[in-house]
């Protein structure tokens, strides 16, 4: 964050005046969720671009339905599995978010905590997952179903794994010296957890559907 | 300790080091400046291998290095430095990241060290890039649109390294752009200072924004095709490789789209084409304002054109593909939509004109350059409407006249808005100007020998000569008279090639021995010109942040002795001025500007 942006004696039409604090907080804030809002807009960009790209590989008559008897999403306990750890860590940061709004510093930090460890049981979950796959013969060239299920997987998978990077150095001043609370970085944090808790949601719903369902998908769209 | 206590505190913690200050420095202007000249080194590249092209097509078996894989090469190599490396990154990363706080009056991006990591990204896309020149097989020769199959199938030069190192640069040149576009948009968004409605943006500012905007949504579909013909190629996927065989062998791939390829690639390059146009649209038309000393016709209409301009080249791309085999009534869709998108842009041709109407209109080198883009402008976009139809594009595709048309539109348009718009702003950089004679010459050359350049083409389109080609001898359709008028573009080329030296010369020189600026040579309006010092320091604005009255484009007020008012003057202040008073000046920013330099 740009400090010089709030110079103490910028402000007000007249300048000079001394600007109170909270004034300062929430336009950091304005500032700092914008700029999230932004990158939220960018992902989502992506991805969006990735499904279209998904929807209209799917037409195409080499397909292999990952869903189908024998594959190995045809039950797919597994993505519930680890779907429910995602939506663990997604809660976790939520009740952190609060209470780092009601200043109850210790359970700020534990549910702090419990949301990156969720997040990295999410992670780990994926892999096991991917080994799965593999296990089946499902491998990355084998068909284009499995291609797209590593890509879009493995791309939100990084996307989680550069939160727990954010979420690394949030901890570590949370635990820090100062002990300060940082509402605002665990806002943003938390917001970031939904959104590909959201976003994951979205590409399980997508990559466990039948080829009929991207063919009436691709038809609505215009694609076919 | 309050925030307010530790940011008063920090504020005081200027980069003291030679490596904070300049390498890894988080100054906005000390980015731009990186942006710039890395921007302009690997465009120098760009250049040479254009002219070694040129030289080939032009005097064919010139260069003995120069077999077909080596065009290719060179070919693909220009295309993708020119469009990507050099002009996005220039108006983004260059002007975009030095105007943007100047003008809408705040003391650094918001995120200075995101910004910082973008210039380090990009400056490592660029070392990906040039380093397949030296990798084994060297660089792509894909052609810049890098269709799939003949990407990474063998037999086009530099399947093995060389489209693998385009791609990774790809990406990270896209990180790049992301990082510097979410702090543009942001800064524009929430860092304004007092007055600074978005209304009262200079349109420079409204230009680099909407092209953020859209290098936000349309750099995504670029990542997505890099990444999975990264797959493709790595991984042996089928994403975009349909089943080949190749030199008597099947590959392995089967069933992809290349088709998928270009809808993805074009979603991205379309919008591309905005994302270097819209920033020179906002640069060109504050330099005609300044220099005609007018205020800009139509000023929201120009703001509205910008935006309706950015909506529409979401829905253009597949005006790239009508010969691609896709459905007629898609090339009817986008043919109607592609000649809409002519409205807002001839209405901001239009309104650059009326500006000009009964203007007093210095010509210096920045007003030069403009009106040169003007021209071009219309020339390049008019060949537009031509390819924009289907039925006239399809004798026209892959023609000369596509080579000229996308030259003329995107690449002398923007440059030449480059070099206006570093003559205009390089006193505020620098705190001396360019050199007037040598920037005149550099001018007139260039001007008029790119449309010895690519006038020719034109014609040569229309003859029916392909692009693409290494060489056209012993083709019965091509006649002597265009080897004659290669030769002649072939010697133009390296002419305004060579006169860039000038340009250059002029820089290095300058920047050490020029004249004297002054704070406000151009006796401009917006915001920095206003700033305290020249050129600008740590922070920009001194004590205070400076405070917004008007918009920027008040020149030539009835009833005021001085034909500008800058933004920071008020009413009151105006009122005195009316009055014959010098105005009480509450901040530097309306101090009349004084030095050598400042002779109007």
């Amino acid at each position: 964050m740009n400090t010089l942006q709030f110079r103490v004696t910028d402000n007000g039409a007249d300048g000079g005046h001394m600007p109170d604090p909270a004034a300062r907080e929430r336009l950091r804030g304005r500032i700092y969720r914008t700029g999230l809002w932004l990158l939220l807009m960018v992902i989502s960009s992506l991805f969006l671009l990735f499904l279209i790209a998904f929807i209209a590989r799917a037409q195409l008559p080499d397909w292999q339905s990952l869903v189908g008897s024998g594959a190995p999403l045809a039950d797919n306990w597994p993505l519930w599995l680890t779907s429910a750890l995602l939506l663990c860590a997604s809660l976790a940061l939520q009740w952190a978010k609060t209470a780092a709004q009601h200043g109850l510093a210790s359970l700020c930090r534990a549910s702090f905590l419990l949301g990156g460890l969720f997040a990295l049981s999410f992670l780990a979950g994926q892999l096991w997952v991917w080994q799965r796959f593999v296990e089946d013969g499902y491998l990355v060239s084998g068909n284009p179903a499995n291609s797209f299920f590593y890509l879009l997987t493995g791309l939100h998978g990084l996307h989680l794994i550069g939160g727990l990077v954010g979420w690394t150095v949030i901890a570590a001043r949370l635990f820090g010296r100062q002990h300060s609370l940082q509402p605002l970085a665990i806002e943003l944090c938390t917001r970031y957890w939904h959104f590909l808790l959201g976003l994951w949601l979205l590409l399980f719903l997508v990559l466990t559907r039948s080829q009929e369902t991207y063919q009436a998908i691709a038809a609505f769209c215009g694609l076919r | 300790m309050t925030y307010a206590e530790q940011a008063e505190n920090e504020a005081l913690h200027e980069p003291k080091s030679f490596l904070t200050r300049y390498i890894w420095s988080q100054d906005h202007k000390v980015i731009a400046i990186q942006y710039s000249l890395t921007a302009i080194f690997v465009g120098l590249i760009a250049l040479v291998l254009s002219g070694l092209m040129r030289l080939q097509l032009g005097f064919p078996g010139s260069l003995e290095f120069m077999d077909p894989a080596a065009y290719y090469q060179a070919m693909t190599m220009h295309g993708m430095i020119m469009v990507i490396y050099l002009l996005t990154a220039l108006f983004l990363g260059g002007f975009g990241n030095y105007l943007i706080p100047l003008m809408v009056g705040a003391r650094d991006m918001v995120f200075p060290y995101v910004n910082m990591l973008s210039y380090w990204f990009y400056l490592l896309s660029v070392l990906v890039l040039i380093a397949s020149f030296f990798a084994p097989g060297g660089p792509t020769g894909a052609g810049w649109t890098l269709y799939p199959p003949q990407a990474i199938t063998q037999g086009t030069p530099g399947t093995d390294w060389g489209i693998v190192l385009m791609l990774v640069s790809l990406a990270l040149f896209i990180v790049a752009a992301t990082m510097g576009g979410l702090n543009y948009v942001t800064t524009i968004l929430q860092a304004r200072t007092h007055g600074m409605t978005l209304l009262r943006m200079p349109l420079s500012v409204w230009g680099i924004f909407m092209a953020t905007v859209l290098a936000l949504l349309a750099f995504p579909a670029l990542f997505v095709s890099a990444v999975m013909m990264l797959f493709d190629r790595l991984l042996g996927t089928s994403f975009f490789m349909p089943a080949i065989i190749s030199m008597g062998q099947p590959l392995e791939h089967q069933g992809g789209s290349p088709i998928l390829f270009q809808h993805l690639f074009w979603f991205f390059g379309h919008p591309e084409v905005y994302i270097v146009a819209l920033p020179a649209f906002g640069l060109v038309s504050d330099l005609i304002s300044t220099h005609a000393r007018k205020n800009i016709f139509g000023y929201r209409m120009m703001v509205w054109a910008i935006i309706a301009i950015g909506v529409l080249s979401f829905v253009v791309w597949a005006h790239h593909m009508y010969v691609s085999g896709m459905n007629p009534y898609f090339g009817f869709f986008f043919a109607f939509t592609t000649l809409v998108i002519a409205v807002p842009t001839a209405l901001k041709v239009y309104n650059w004109v009326l500006t000009l109407w009964h203007g007093d209109i210095h010509l210096t080198v920045p007003m030069l350059f403009a009106l040169a883009f003007i021209l071009t402008f219309l020339v390049g976009g008019l060949t537009g409407l031509f390819l924009g139809n289907v039925i006239v594009d399809v004798p026209l595709s892959d023609t000369y006249f596509v080579v000229a048309h996308f030259h003329m539109v995107m690449g002398v348009a923007p440059i030449l808005v480059v070099f206006g718009a570093i003559y205009h702003w390089f006193p505020k950089i620098s705190g001396r100007m360019l050199n007037d004679r040598l920037g005149r010459w550099h001018f007139w050359i260039t001007f008029l020998g790119t449309y010895a350049i690519y006038f020719p083409m034109h014609y040569l389109g229309f003859l029916g000569m392909p692009r693409r080609y290494y060489a056209y001898e012993n083709y019965e359709f091509i006649p002597q008279s265009a080897h004659d008028l290669n030769a002649f573009i072939t010697v133009a080329a390296l002419l305004v090639g060579t006169a860039q030296l000038l340009f250059l010369f002029n820089l290095a020189w300058s920047t050490f021995k020029g004249k004297p600026a002054g704070a406000n040579p151009w006796h401009a309006n917006s915001l920095e010109w206003q700033t305290p010092e020249t050129p600008p320091r740590h922070g920009n604005w001194g004590r205070k942040l400076p405070v917004v009255h008007r918009w920027p484009y008040d020149y030539s007020v009835p009833g005021l002795a001085q034909d500008y008012l800058p933004q920071t003057i008020s009413d009151q202040q105006m009122a005195q001025l009316k009055s014959g008073q010098p105005p009480a000046s509450e901040q530097p920013a309306a101090e009349r500007p004084t030095g050598p330099g400042d002779q109007r």
